[in-house]
């Protein structure tokens, strides 16, 4: 790790602005990607912001049809949020599937989104779900949040405030672990909502999280496993790696939209 | 055995686990010397390339450095290879010089390139970066077969990639037997590539000492005093009565800590230069690309059998993957580690093995927790398999056929080793049982039922452990005697110390070998202290690798603890006034028999210590003996493992259900430790089946170097173990004991991969490569559909 300076401001506005003032600064939210990151040396920021003492960006709201996430808040407290669990239980399986107990004690909704690791949880549940990103400049759809692999439409100095969750009628994430590493081979989240059903994977797309609209159709026609099982999606746009071809990626794409289906009756 | 339970066969805690549980124990990285500095290595990222220039000026004049070296600097002896195979034309094996840096050219990636020695680690990679190495890329060769093919050579100066061609038995002889046969069964097997992954990284402390000219090398070694020699003698011409080795606390070996390692050299010889002790610890990505690898190799085998399944002869074509040089014990792991294991428990009457073993710029391969025996159990117990399958035999039957009878031993194989004893009927009906294989068939539909596939799977596997009589290790090459030593210390008040050259990092000799002691002497386990890993305290040793430690280390101390009775009864029937012949010894009280005279053990050493009236002419004062063991035989464990799994053809997720192991591994000290032992075996082996997997890319990159791409097993791939002994004794050592260590990693992976095919051959799958992981079981069950719909 190289030598940075750290800065805890605790307000939003603080750390926007020690963001500027820093020769090449970087948000920290829960470390769980950046830190192993400065550790193998694998980037040297000037300026660490830790957004861990600004407590606006922490806790769970639930009102009316939606669940508002702050962005600070643990993957462990959605997980184990009878909030979160009684309006859209899938979101409250998800955050309990990431990574194991000391990620999800440390590592929140915000630095997972703002990352956006083709790998992660979050970007399927709020892609599946239609969520809406509350930053420290506006309000962005989730369908416009996630714009290629580690790649978002945060500008440098914007914060991520908040996540807001409609309520599902119907949703459920089923992923299919890298054996190695247990980042998500393949994660499907599906939903339907006052919005319309939506399907969302992680893990496979060249680009990131994304969309299966042929899917979303066959199952706002037909919500059963067998109204997927026939629909795959073209492995010419996934990744291949040591663990999984685009071929079977392609395959394991249907098989856990089927049990998505199937999870989320 | 005194207090109700610490003889032979008592399940005792172990003693060690207080201090490693509460993060008490010493290990290489803990060890701190006054003004010690630290050493970063600067390693390469190519995987075969020229240095034509490298710029240390920067690096050197850095905050903290003291000093940077590069080979240019360190122009010291080659890191020797301990055993040295003949080719089958006679010529000996190629050595190509090992240097601990690297010498105008890289081999491979993480091949040692400088050190940078600093007052803080952190200032020594800051340094290390400042170092600048132009390299001219070269081809690089990673394929064993395109490696034979030539082109490019990984060592120019030998003109081949090829270390040396080597055989057993007589390919002629064999041939006939085959044109005989009623039938043929034919395999190819890839046994993959390891990185073993202690838990602790390796690491090295050097230090020299100016007033004396004394050198000491802290190091995560399994045999301190193997280092000694082969650092001392071979590398740094440093005589050992100046050079001290302590391996303390080592957080696991697997086999990569028995090797002399380039930092070790590296940190010991820098120490004299710079003045100061120098300490190194790998990071975990260190250890993936220069902790020596396992296993890889190549083989095509071909059984002949006659019309009832009886095998006839068996003819094997293995590579092996020696990496880019050879590591310490590299030549004899798929030689005389393998290739004589190749009867396992059948009556194969003529067996053939040519073995080539090749060069790559690959990391070193070496041996591996079983160390060519899981590749000689795995080749075997998956041609069975199959030859049971294509003759229509079960699995059990064709194994029955041609098991060795309990009543054949001593029995000689066609591949040089006797087996001294064994019951392998026994293990399998005690494996079978406890495996409830009865009830398998209403398992499998059970499964069937929710979609999924069901397989049982056998191995019924031997290994030859308790490594090694010299004489015979030495007719085959090897550079050293494999005997071990041990001295038995009673101090005054009745105490003892036992120092051992065998050396524990996660076996518990610190219990088992008290247990010896107590056994023998009467004494309580308080009483008792085992020490180990220090050249300056322990006589001598030859360490900790091949389940050697008991069978061979514990005989030393036997031997030791039989001298210590023999000078203690000297002195009892001095103190009693008793003919010696009339002392006997029991329960930690010596007697004279026919009278009610008696002394306590403790009273007898507190006498050896204060010979007031000693008739010195006759009797030494003191009770400290020395022993040397050099055992008469291998010992041969061996067992029955059975796995059954549940796959998942949809996704090709293999969930091991149940893994069985009954194991004959001689009389047993601590059956807890036992266990323990085979669990972790079984783990390995279960990894090495299903998820262990070393990748290189063509360019020599290592793609698996961080556990983000390795996978290790982890509790929830595993079930709940079932494990049992079903023992004979071993009938050469006086403890009847054959070894532990590595049945489990030996015996299971043929079991798992068996019991895979078995699921799926409906689905027409008629073989699985390792590790059988989702991907490798989705794609070989869809290659196998248009191949079963053809059936």
């Amino acid at each position: 790790m190289y030598a940075f300076d750290y800065h805890k401001p605790s307000s939003v506005a603080d750390a926007v602005s020690a963001l500027k003032g820093a020769d090449d600064g970087k948000f920290v939210a829960g470390g769980q990607t950046l830190i192993p990151t400065l550790k193998q040396r694998l980037a040297q920021p000037s300026d660490l912001i830790d957004l861990g003492g600004i407590a606006e960006l922490n806790g769970i709201a639930v009102s009316g049809d939606t669940v508002t996430v702050g962005a600070m808040t643990r993957h462990a407290a959605v997980a184990g949020s009878a909030d979160v669990a009684g309006a859209i239980p899938a979101l409250a399986a998800l955050a309990g599937g990431i990574g194991d107990p000391q990620v999800r004690n440390r590592g929140t909704i915000g630095g997972s989104i703002a990352n956006n690791d083709p790998a992660a949880d979050y970007p399927a549940a709020c892609l599946g779900l239609g969520a809406t990103i509350k930053t420290s400049a506006r309000e962005v759809s989730a369908d416009d949040f996630f714009t290629g692999l580690f790649e978002t439409d945060l500008a440098e100095d914007e914060i991520i405030v908040s996540v807001s969750f409609p309520k599902a009628e119907k949703a459920a994430y089923v992923k299919f672990d890298n054996p190695a590493s247990r980042y998500a081979l393949v994660g499907v989240f599906v939903a339907k909502t006052a919005g319309g059903v939506r399907v969302a994977v992680t893990g496979a797309g060249q680009d990131g999280v994304f969309r299966v609209p042929e899917m979303e159709q066959a199952l706002a026609a037909n919500w059963s496993p067998d109204a997927v099982a026939g629909i795959a999606v073209d492995p010419g746009t996934l990744n291949s790696d040591i663990h999984a071809s685009a071929e079977y990626r392609s395959h394991l794409i249907t098989v856990m939209a089927k049990r998505a289906v199937a999870a989320a009756g | 055995m005194p207090d109700g339970g610490t003889g032979i066969g008592a399940a005792v805690k172990r003693v060690e686990d207080k201090r490693f549980l509460t993060g008490r124990g010493t290990y290489t990285d803990d060890i701190n010397r006054p003004g010690q500095t630290y050493a970063y290595i600067l390693r390469s990222p190519q995987a075969h390339a020229k240095i034509d220039r490298i710029d240390t000026s920067a690096a050197a004049s850095a905050p903290g450095v003291l000093a940077v070296f590069t080979g240019a600097d360190m122009q010291v002896g080659s890191l020797p290879c301990g055993w040295q195979v003949h080719s089958k034309d006679g010529s000996p094996m190629h050595e190509p010089p090992h240097p601990p840096l690297a010498q105008g050219k890289v081999r491979c990636v993480g091949d040692q390139v400088a050190v940078v020695i600093a007052e803080t680690y952190a200032q020594a990679k800051d340094a290390a970066e400042k170092i600048v190495v132009d390299y001219t890329p070269l081809p690089a060769v990673v394929d064993m077969n395109k490696a034979l093919a030539g082109g490019t050579l990984v060592h120019d100066e030998i003109g081949t990639n090829l270390c040396y061609d080597w055989e057993i038995g007589d390919e002629g002889q064999i041939d006939e037997a085959f044109a005989k046969a009623a039938h043929v069964t034919k395999i190819d097997i890839v046994n993959n590539r390891l990185i073993p992954n202690a838990m602790e990284p390796r690491a090295a402390v050097g230090e020299y000492d100016r007033a004396t000219g004394e050198y000491t090398l802290y190091t995560t070694s399994q045999n301190p005093h193997v280092i000694r020699l082969l650092m001392g003698a071979f590398v740094l011409s440093i005589p050992e009565h100046k050079l001290r080795v302590v391996a303390p606390d080592v957080g696991g070996g697997f086999g990569s800590k028995i090797y002399h390692y380039a930092e070790e050299a590296i940190v010991t010889w820098a120490s004299s230069r710079v003045g100061r002790p120098i300490k190194w610890t790998a990071e975990r990505s260190e250890s993936f690309m220069s902790d020596a690898h396992g296993r890889d190799h190549i083989t095509h085998a071909q059984l002949a059998m006659d019309s009832e399944g009886k095998f006839l002869a068996l003819k094997v074509e293995t590579k092996a993957n020696m990496g880019a040089y050879l590591s310490t014990f590299a030549s004899c792991v798929p030689t005389y580690l393998y290739a004589t294991l190749l009867a396992g428990v059948y009556t194969t009457p003529l067996i053939y093995c040519n073995v080539k073993a090749i060069f790559t710029n690959t990391v070193p391969v070496d041996a591996y927790r079983g160390a060519g025996r899981p590749e000689a159990t795995y080749l075997i117990e998956r041609l069975v398999d199959r030859a049971a399958r294509e003759i229509g035999l079960s699995q059990v039957e064709i194994r029955r056929r041609n098991f060795i009878p309990a009543d054949a031993f001593p029995y000689q194989t066609p591949v040089a080793l006797q087996y001294d004893s064994g019951n392998y009927t026994a293990t399998l009906d005690a494996a079978l049982k406890a495996a409830d294989a009865d009830g398998f068939a209403a398992r499998k539909a059970a499964s069937e039922a929710k979609g999924k596939r069901r397989g049982l799977g056998f191995s019924t596997y031997l290994e030859a452990c308790g490594i090694a009589p010299s004489a015979v290790v030495g007719s085959l090459g090897a550079r050293a005697g494999l005997y071990e030593s041990a001295e038995v210390r009673v101090h005054p008040t009745g105490s003892v110390t036992v120092f051992t050259g065998a050396h524990s990092h996660g076996q518990g000799h610190e219990t088992t070998f008290a247990q010896l002691v107590s056994e023998k002497l009467g004494l309580p386990m308080d009483n008792i202290e085992i020490s180990h890993g220090d050249t300056n305290k322990v006589q001598f040793g030859m360490g900790t690798y091949g389940s050697r430690s008991l069978a061979v280390g514990g005989e030393a101390i036997v031997k030791a603890l039989d001298k210590i009775i023999a000078k203690a009864k000297k002195i009892a029937a001095h103190v009693m006034e008793a003919s010696e012949a009339d002392i006997e010894f029991k329960d930690g009280n010596f007697t004279v028999a026919g009278t009610d005279k008696s002394m306590a053990f403790g009273e007898v050493a507190l006498t050896a210590y204060v010979p007031h009236n000693f008739p010195h002419q006759e009797l030494e004062p003191g009770l400290d003996e020395k022993a040397f063991y050099d055992p008469l035989n291998f010992t041969f464990p061996g067992g029955c493992h059975i796995a059954e799994v549940e796959v998942d053809p949809d996704t090709g997720v293999v969930k091991v259900e149940r893994m069985t192991a009954v194991d004959d591994v001689g009389r047993v000290i601590n059956p807890m430790i036992v266990a323990g032992q085979i669990h972790g075996g079984l783990a390995q082996g279960i990894g090495q089946a299903l998820l262990e997997g070393c990748v290189y890319n063509e360019d020599g990159q290592l793609v698996t170097g961080s556990y983000m791409d390795y996978t290790m097993p982890r509790a929830d791939n595993l079930p709940s173990f079932s494990v049992g002994t079903e023992s004979t004794l071993c009938a050469h050592n006086s403890l009847g004991v054959k070894g532990c260590g590595e049945v489990g990693a030996i015996g299971s992976p043929p079991a798992v991969i068996n019991a895979v095919v078995d699921a799926l051959w409906d689905l027409g799958v008629r073989d699985m490569p390792m590790p059988a992981n989702p991907q490798t079981v989705w794609k070989t069950i869809q290659s196998a559909r248009p191949a079963a719909a053809a059936e």
